[in-house]
């Protein structure tokens, strides 16, 4: 990896893309790196699109990433992930949940929904580990957890140990809600484990 | 006193430029702040209403505002506002004269700039009110500098006796970045001396004082040529110098680090002496600002020659990959095309209404009447204008709804003459600019139904108090409006004024034919409360019950995200007409029962679900 990192986190507005993010700037900071972040925010609370940029290294200037220079795409929804691919580097990986979420311009046959976004992705060349991380929430006993799925998959992928972007996931929760500690730490280890026999498989 | 929030110690802080402004007004020592929310410059007033020491408040509009803060500079304090760009054309009436009057107590303006569009009715450039005005404008450029430059901001304008512009942009408000904080040092007021020629702006006072606006120019002109906020980065590559004002400075930085760049922080008004030196040490000269050519005028108008907006887009933002293939351009290099990959054509998903929204009964109403003009207003209630409601027919600025209604129905001719016209206004928006307006309804008898959306919180930034929701910035109990009697108070019969449940769709649709059928001003509020909001209560959720869901599509017509559409089909009716069929789902764990996708549904398909899971939808949570 260059200089700086470059992640991008994309979304659903109210699926925590932001938190998630934040939660990754978090553990750069512990490590003493200079960190920016940035997102379109505004209406996207209100189920439009979000994206999060996350910049991390020595010294980060600009807060938003070019495109064609993200390290690592982080999709919690296909279409999302999709939408966003152009923001890879040549040699970049995505994240992706599988999961989908249909919006209303969809369900009133305005528009399709992609086939199957993760093969289009796969199909332009790109570095895809592709996972059902709502499914996996909920078996876990809640959907929320899904953020906490999504920040274990990345967890081997960064310049950093996973246990940083670990403990930093449960500082967060430990500080707001003891009783999700547990559950999170979990969630973390499932979606480390998804993309681990993923990245075997492809 | 208010609520407080435990103060970190001064320390390294990892903060929003709105987080950071936020911190700088408090350790400036600031007795006063007020604000109207506004994205993005929203959450400064919300953040500043957690510290202790101050006195916060949301006010009605901009202007208040903007009065408040000016008052308590008046006696001497330290005072604060903050509004979005639009917020300062409402304010603009009151700084236009503080401009004269000078200030007293440092009093600081931020002024958040929606450059990029991601949630207002235009893109507009707030430094043109820094020149119209003639007061300083400070830019800054990151979260660091935005806590810095507050704290200049106060010392210059207790230094020339002005208020003082923040510029601040949504790459500014929104980025977080690290900031290195200090502690509170207090400002104890010197105290309200009392100056009829100083205060009291008729024209024989104002007069005597236009000279002072000048001089003050002056003295900012020598402040800005010396101001450390100004500054030079020699680079290697002379080819181009840059001259950069707030976030653009960055993203120069990141794009041409060998570029030398002249960094403008007070940028108004412009050290054009200092850009002159600059400009003689280069070979060409580009400036680049977010939105309008002004420091590229005021260059060029004092003969350095300069590139700007012939090389750059007026519009949006001007980050790192809109400068690089310009600044290629302006060097003859060829533009190469890049070899990642291209962007994807994926579905627009606008923002929409949230599940059980109160608003998806008005516009689903509102979409099956015919013969209406609909003037829309600012809020969430804008999103009506979308898909599946299509339901507005204009939205200009905030209670604008009430004129160009009142316009509409004046003006209309042959054509729109059995039409209806309706306004509509959320509760905050109302009392914004909305009242103004009403009244002109009533007293100019306009034929007029306004449906005044009373959803007890300014929904589109996130659930803020108003005067109609009976708490204050802190969560405390204050009186609250009571809009029915208000709406009789600006002259609107008694009778023609019902409040009525936006959830019982027949008793909306009835009261909506019938108040636009008498011709005389009317007003129908809605009682439900924005579900966003804290004690917004979920019932039990709905689910479709599949063989008898006729697959008719009217529930998707509500324009709940909660409702999907599993599978479609063509009917051929027995008049030879095919028919589109869409048959649902509800997603159970979303639902929270609001009960609208009930009422169109005639074969009575959706009927209450035993809870799946307790877990709220996605689309709801509040941060
Ligand atoms: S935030 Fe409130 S008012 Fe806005 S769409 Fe959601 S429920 Fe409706
Ligand atoms: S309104 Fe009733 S019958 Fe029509 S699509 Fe919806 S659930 Fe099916």
């Amino acid at each position: 990896m260059s200089q700086i990192t470059n992640i991008l986190v994309c979304g659903v507005g109210g699926q925590g893309v932001m938190t998630a993010t934040e939660i990754l700037a978090e553990a750069a900071i512990s490590l003493g790196f200079d960190v920016k972040k940035t997102e379109v925010a505004g209406m996207s609370q209100r189920g439009g699109v979000v994206t999060s940029h996350l910049r991390f290294g020595r010294v980060v200037l600009s807060p938003q990433i070019v495109p064609g220079e993200a390290d690592l795409l982080i999709g919690f929804e296909s279409a999302e992930a999709l939408r966003w691919s152009h923001m890879l580097r040549p040699g970049g990986i995505a994240l992706v949940n599988a999961g989908r979420i249909v919006p209303p311009v969809v369900n009133l046959g305005l528009f399709d929904y992609p086939e199957d976004p993760v093969a289009r992705m796969r199909a332009l060349g790109l570095a895809v580990h592709a996972f059902d991380a709502t499914s996996l929430a909920l078996e876990l006993g809640n959907i929320r957890l899904g953020n906490t799925v999504m920040l274990g998959a990345c967890a081997d992928r960064l310049p950093f140990p996973a246990e940083v972007l670990r403990d930093a996931v449960l500082a967060r929760f430990g500080a707001r809600k003891p009783q999700l500690v547990e559950a999170n730490r979990e969630a973390f280890e499932a979606g480390r484990r998804a993309v681990a026999g993923e990245a075997k498989a492809a | 006193m208010p609520a407080t929030q435990p103060v970190p110690a001064a320390a390294r802080l990892f903060l929003s430029g709105n987080d950071a402004v936020a911190r700088a007004v408090w350790e400036a020592g600031t007795r006063v702040a007020a604000a109207y929310p506004g994205t993005p410059s929203t959450e400064i007033l919300e953040v500043l209403a957690r510290y202790p020491d101050l006195y916060t408040e949301w006010s009605v509009n901009e202007k208040v505002a903007l009065e408040v803060a000016l008052g308590a500079s008046m006696v001497g304090a330290r005072a604060f506002c903050a509004m979005k760009h639009v917020g300062l054309n409402v304010a603009s009436d009151a700084l236009m004269t503080i401009t004269v009057t000078g200030t007293e107590g440092g009093l600081v303006i931020a002024v958040a700039d929606d450059v990029g569009m991601s949630s207002s009715q235009n893109e507009q450039d707030s430094r043109y009110w820094g020149r119209f005005a003639h007061v300083l404008v400070l830019e800054p450029a990151d979260s660091q500098e935005a806590y810095a430059m507050t704290l200049a901001a106060f010392d210059l304008s207790e230094r020339l006796k002005s208020p003082v512009i923040l510029r601040l942009t949504t790459r500014i408000c929104h980025v977080k970045g690290v900031v290195q904080t200090g502690g509170r040092s207090e400002h104890e007021p010197a105290g309200f001396v009392k100056d009829p020629r100083h205060w009291v702006m008729v024209p024989g006072n104002a007069k005597p004082r236009l000279p002072s606006v000048f001089q003050r120019e002056t003295a900012a002109r020598a402040e800005a040529e010396a101001s450390p906020l100004n500054f030079r980065i020699d680079g290697s590559d002379r080819r181009i110098g840059f001259v950069t004002s707030g976030p653009t400075f960055m993203h120069v930085r990141d794009a041409f680090p060998d570029a030398p760049v002249f960094k403008l922080g007070l940028s108004c008004p412009p050290p054009l002496e200092s850009l002159r030196a600059f400009a003689a040490t280069v070979d060409t000269v580009l400036v680049v600002e977010e939105t309008e050519p002004l420091l590229e005028t005021e260059m060029k108008a004092a003969g350095i020659a300069c590139h700007g907006k012939d090389v750059l887009p007026r519009i949006g933002e001007l980050a790192p990959d809109v400068l690089e293939p310009a600044v290629r351009r302006l060097r003859g290099e060829a533009v190469p095309e890049p070899e990642h990959v291209p962007p994807q054509q994926v579905f627009p998903r606008p923002p929409t209404m949230c599940v059980a929204c109160p608003h998806l009964g008005v516009y689903y109403t509102l979409s099956q009447m015919r013969n209406v003009l609909i003037a829309g207003d600012i809020g969430c209630y804008t999103l009506g204008a979308g898909h599946p409601w299509n339901a507005l027919d204009s939205c200009i600025s905030m209670g604008a709804s009430m004129g160009t209604a009142l316009g509409m129905d004046k003006g209309r001719g042959k054509v729109d003459e059995n039409k209806k016209v309706v306004a509509v206004i959320g509760d905050s928006t109302f009392m914004h600019m909305g009242m103004q307006g009403l009244l002109d309804i009533t007293w100019n008898r306009g034929n007029v139904t306004v449906l005044l959306l009373d959803n007890r919180a300014v929904g589109m930034t996130g659930g803020q108090d108003n005067p109609g929701t009976g708490r204050d910035i802190h969560g405390e109990e204050t009186q609250r409006v009571d809009f029915a009697r208000l709406c009789e108070a600006l002259g609107v019969k008694k009778e023609r004024i019902r409040v009525v449940d936006p959830y019982q769709l027949p008793v909306l649709f009835k009261a909506l034919r019938e108040e636009t059928k008498i011709e005389e001003p009317s007003v129908i509020i809605t009682n439900r409360p924005c579900v966003l909001i804290d004690h917004y209560e979920p019932a039990k959720s709905y689910l479709v019950e599949e063989d008898r869901c006729t697959g008719c599509g009217n529930c998707v017509e509500v324009g709940c995200p909660a409702i999907h559409v599993t599978r479609r089909d063509k009917e051929v009716k027995a008049s030879g007409k095919e028919v589109d069929l869409s048959f649902v789902r509800i997603e159970t764990s979303a639902c929270t029962g609001c009960g609208l996708c009930v009422q169109p549904c005639a074969p009575k398909a959706i009927v209450h679900a035993q809870p799946v899971q307790s877990i709220q939808s996605v689309q709801f949570v509040r941060k």
